[in-house]
C-alpha cells in the first residue's frame, strides 16, 4: 500500500483550534495550539480535567464531529491532514498514525475476538494473506507482552483484565508499525504496577520501531518518568513548553509550577503542599486576558486586561506569562 | 504512642460469596469466595493519620466499611476503646457511630441533591443533638470557616459547586458530629491534582486543630505517603508491610512495598530507570495462592514462599512485615551499627 513516504519531519501542529456549539455558548476547547513532534521522540501533554488534552489528539486525528469544528494546520509528511480529504485520512488513520485511548473497552470491539479485531487492521492497511496476517497478530501479542497468545487471540476482550486489555489496544495500534502514536491516557485506569508496566513497553517500543508518540496525561510524574519534552495545558491552551528537564527544574509559568508543587514528593511527610487556590475556569465563560488570572499569585494589572502571548525563551522553551521571569526567579518549590 | 490505641483491629477476615455456578455444584465443589480481608491485625493510635495503601481489589474499601462497621467481619474483631464494636447496641451503637465517621469518595453520590448545605449540615447537627436548635445556625457558619468555604455556600445546592468543594462539603458534614476518628476512603482521588492539594492540606490542618485521628485510604501511594504517620500496604487482602511512613518509604521491608514505590510515578525525571518495578498481573482474588500472595510477581521469590504464607512480623520498632526474608530491605549491619 502506501509507499514510504518522507516522513522524516515529524508532526508539525500550527494554529489549532478546536470550537464546540454547546447550549451554553461557544467552547474554544483546543486555542491556537502549535506542537512539533519529531521522529522517535516521545512528547508529553499534560493539564488538569477539561483543559483539552482529548480534544487536541482527536482534532490531530480527524476525529472531531459536529458540534465541533476544528480549523489550523497538522502537517504529516508534507501533507495537511485537517485539509485532507476524508478517504486519504483514513487510509493513515490506523497505519502510519495509531491512537490509544483512555478506555479500552468502548474502542474495543466487545462481540469479536481480539485476534480478529487484529486482524481487520492489518486487512484494512497491508496485503498481507491469511497465514502471514495470523503469524503478524502472534507476533504483535508477544511484541505487547500478553503471554498464551495463540489462545488469547480467540478471547473477547471482556476475558481480558484492565491492563491485558491495555496491551490488546497497543498491540492493534502497532498492527501497521505506524510511525506516530497518539495515546491519550493509556495508563489512567491502570493499577500503578500495571502503569509502569505499560509505560516501560512504550518506551521500549518508541525506540525499537523509532515512533514518535504523544502521550498525554494529567500524572506530571508519568511526564518526569518518560518524556523527552512536554506541554503544559491550561483551558484549552497550551502555557509552557520545553524538554522535561528545563520544565522540571524551573518552571516558567505559574500553573506549572502550580501544579509541581501539588504532587507530594518523597521525603516531605505532613508538610503543607503549595496548591493552587480556585479550581479550573468554565470553557464558555473564560475570564478576561489571563485564563489563569483569577488563581494566579503573580497576577497584576496587565494579566486581567490581555492575554500574554505564547512567547519563545530560547533554548526550545517557551511560556504564556507577562511575569514568566518572576516565576523562573521564584524560591525553588521545595 | 505506647498508650491504649483507640482502635484496634485483631485477625479480622471478610469473604464475599461469587455466584455458586450450576458447573461447581455438579462438581461437588465448594462455591467459590472472595477473600476481601484475610487474617488483618493493627492498631490506629490516637491523633495519627494511619495510611492504608495497595492495587484494586486489595481489601481497602471493605476494611474501611467494616471499620465504621457498614460491614460485619466473618472472623476476629475490631474494637474501638477497647470494646468490640460488633457488641455495641442502641445507644452505645449511636455513640460509635458518632465518633467515628467515615466520607466517602464520591463527592456527587453522597449528597442528597435536594438539600442546601445548610440543611445537610442542620441534619447531621440535629440527628445527634449536638447543639441547641438556637446555636445552630452560627455552629453551620463556624463549620463552613473550618473547611474554608464561603457563607454564602449554605444556602447552595451541592450541584453549585466544583468536585473540590463538594468534598469540603463532605468533610463539614462529618465534622458537625465532633468525631475522634474520621475514616477517609479515596476522599480526593476523582480530583484534580491542584484541588487534590488543597483538600490534602486542608485534612492536615483540621487534623493539628481538632486532634483527630485520620483512616486515610487510598491507591496513590504519594498521598498516602503525605499525610500518614504510619502506612499499612496491603495486597490482596492482607497486610503486607506496617510502618512508621518515613522509614517505610525510605527503605521498605516488604518486596511489594518496594515494587509499589518503583512503580509510583515520582517528580524528579533525572531519576529514570527503565526496569519494570513488577512483572506480572494480581492473581484473581478468587484463586489467591496457597503461600505468599505475592509469589506469583516478587522477584525474590524462593521454594517456601509458594507453600508457607509468611506471617506479619516485628523488623523495628513500630515496623513489620509479611516476607519470609526478614532482612528484606534492612540496612547492611555496619550502617545500622553507625546509626
Ligand atoms: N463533543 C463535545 N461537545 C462539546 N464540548 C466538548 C465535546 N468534547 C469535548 N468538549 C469540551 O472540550 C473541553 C476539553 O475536553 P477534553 O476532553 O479535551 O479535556 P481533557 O483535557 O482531555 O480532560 P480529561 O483529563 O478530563 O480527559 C471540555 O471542556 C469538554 O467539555
Ligand atoms: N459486596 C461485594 N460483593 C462481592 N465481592 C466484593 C464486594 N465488595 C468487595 N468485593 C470484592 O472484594 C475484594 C476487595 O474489594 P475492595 O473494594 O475492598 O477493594 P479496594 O482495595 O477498595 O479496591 P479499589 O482500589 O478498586 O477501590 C475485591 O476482589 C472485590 O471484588
Ligand atoms: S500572565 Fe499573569 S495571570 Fe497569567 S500566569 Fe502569568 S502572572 Fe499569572
Ligand atoms: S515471602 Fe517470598 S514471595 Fe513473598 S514477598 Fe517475601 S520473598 Fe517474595
Ligand atoms: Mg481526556
Ligand atoms: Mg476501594
Amino acid at each position: 500500500m502506501s509507499v514510504a513516504i518522507d516522513t522524516g519531519l515529524g508532526l508539525t501542529v500550527r494554529g489549532l483550534t478546536a470550537l464546540f456549539n454547546t447550549p451554553r455558548g461557544m467552547a474554544l476547547a483546543v486555542a491556537d495550539v502549535d506542537l512539533d513532534v519529531a521522529p522517535g521522540e516521545m512528547v508529553g501533554l499534560v493539564g488538569e480535567s477539561g483543559s483539552g488534552k482529548s480534544v487536541t489528539l482527536r482534532s490531530i486525528m480527524g476525529l472531531i464531529q459536529t458540534p465541533g469544528h476544528v480549523t489550523g494546520k497538522v502537517e504529516w509528511g508534507g501533507r495537511d491532514l485537517v485539509a485532507m480529504p476524508a478517504e486519504e485520512l483514513r487510509r493513515i488513520r490506523g497505519s502510519e498514525i495509531a491512537m490509544i485511548f483512555q478506555e479500552p473497552m468502548t474502542a474495543l470491539n466487545p462481540v469479536l475476538p481480539v485476534g480478529l479485531q487484529l486482524e481487520e487492521n492489518l486487512v484494512a492497511h497491508t496485503r498481507l494473506n491469511a497465514r502471514e496476517r495470523r503469524a503478524r497478530a502472534l507476533q504483535l501479542m508477544n511484541t505487547v507482552g500478553i503471554p498464551a497468545a495463540e489462545r488469547r487471540l480467540n478471547e473477547y476482550p471482556h476475558q481480558f483484565s484492565g491492563g491485558m486489555r491495555q496491551r490488546a489496544m497497543i498491540a492493534i495500534a502497532l498492527a501497521c508499525s505506524p510511525k506516530l502514536l497518539l495515546a491519550d491516557e493509556p495508563t489512567t485506569a491502570l493499577d500503578v504496577t500495571i502503569q509502569d508496566q505499560i509505560l516501560k513497553l512504550l518506551l521500549d517500543l518508541r525506540d525499537r520501531l523509532a515512533m514518535s508518540v504523544v502521550l498525554v496525561t494529567h500524572d506530571l510524574g508519568v511526564i518526569a518518568g518518560t518524556c523527552d519534552r512536554m506541554a503544559v495545558m491550561y483551558a484549552g491552551r497550551i502555557v509552557e513548553m520545553g524538554t522535561v528537564i528545563d520544565v522540571f527544574r524551573q518552571p516558567r509559568h505559574p500553573y506549572t509550577r502550580g501544579l509541581l508543587g501539588s504532587v507530594p514528593r518523597a521525603g516531605a511527610v505532613r508538610t503543607m503542599l503549595s496548591s493552587i487556590e480556585g479550581t479550573p475556569p468554565s470553557l464558555t465563560d473564560l475570564p478576561a486576558g489571563c485564563a489563569f488570572h483569577p488563581r494566579c499569585s503573580f497576577a497584576t494589572d496587565i494579566c486581567r486586561q490581555e492575554r500574554p502571548p505564547l512567547l519563545s525563551l530560547g533554548n526550545d522553551r517557551k511560556a504564556a506569562c507577562f511575569h514568566h521571569d518572576r516565576v523562573a526567579a521564584a524560591e525553588a518549590i521545595l | 504512642m505506647n498508650a491504649v490505641p483507640i482502635i484496634s483491629v485483631d485477625g479480622v477476615s471478610k469473604q464475599f460469596g461469587a455466584s455458586y455456578s450450576l458447573m461447581r455444584r455438579l462438581a461437588g465443589e465448594p462455591p467459590l469466595a472472595v477473600h476481601a480481608l484475610n487474617n488483618v491485625s493493627f492498631e490506629v493510635h490516637r491523633g495519627e493519620t494511619l495510611g492504608i495503601v495497595g492495587e484494586s481489589g486489595c481489601g481497602k474499601s471493605t476494611l474501611a466499611r467494616c471499620l465504621v462497621r457498614l460491614l460485619d467481619p466473618d472472623g476476629g474483631a475490631i474494637r474501638f476503646e477497647g470494646r468490640d464494636i460488633s457488641t455495641l447496641r442502641s445507644a452505645e451503637r449511636r455513640a460509635f457511630n458518632k465518633r467515628v465517621q467515615m466520607i466517602f469518595q464520591d463527592p456527587y453520590g453522597s449528597l442528597n441533591p435536594r438539600m442546601t448545605v445548610s440543611q445537610v449540615l442542620n441534619e447531621a447537627l440535629s440527628v445527634h443533638r449536638m447543639r441547641p436548635k438556637g446555636d445552630i445556625p452560627a455552629r453551620i457558619t463556624e463549620l463552613l470557616d473550618l473547611v474554608r468555604l464561603p457563607h454564602d455556600a449554605a444556602s447552595r445546592y451541592p450541584h453549585e459547586f466544583s468536585g473540590g468543594q463538594r468534598q469540603r462539603i463532605g468533610i463539614a458534614r462529618a465534622l458537625a458530629v465532633e468525631p475522634d476518628v474520621i475514616v477517609a476512603d479515596e476522599l480526593v482521588s476523582a480530583l484534580d491534582v491542584s484541588v487534590q492539594a488543597q483538600v490534602i492540606n486542608l485534612l492536615l490542618r483540621l487534623q493539628e486543630e481538632l486532634h483527630l485521628t485520620l483512616i486515610f485510604v487510598a491507591h496513590d501511594l504519594r498521598l498516602v505517603r503525605h499525610i500518614s504517620h504510619r502506612v499499612a500496604v496491603m495486597y490482596l487482602g492482607q497486610i503486607m508491610e506496617i510502618g512508621p511512613s518515613e522509614s517505610l518509604f525510605a527503605s521498605p521491608r516488604h518486596p511489594y512495598s518496594k515494587a509499589l514505590l518503583d512503580a509510583a510515578p515520582e517528580l524528579d525525571p533525572t531519576q529514570r530507570s527503565r526496569v519494570v518495578a513488577a512483572r506480572g498481573e494480581l492473581p484473581s482474588p478468587l484463586d489467591v495462592p496457597p503461600g505468599c500472595p505475592f509469589a506469583s510477581r516478587c522477584s525474590h521469590v524462593f521454594d517456601r514462599c509458594r507453600v508457607e504464607r509468611p506471617a506479619l512480623t516485628k523488623r523495628a520498632s513500630e515496623h513489620s512485615a509479611a516476607c519470609h526474608l526478614v532482612d528484606f530491605g534492612a540496612m547492611p549491619s555496619a550502617l545500622a551499627d553507625a546509626v
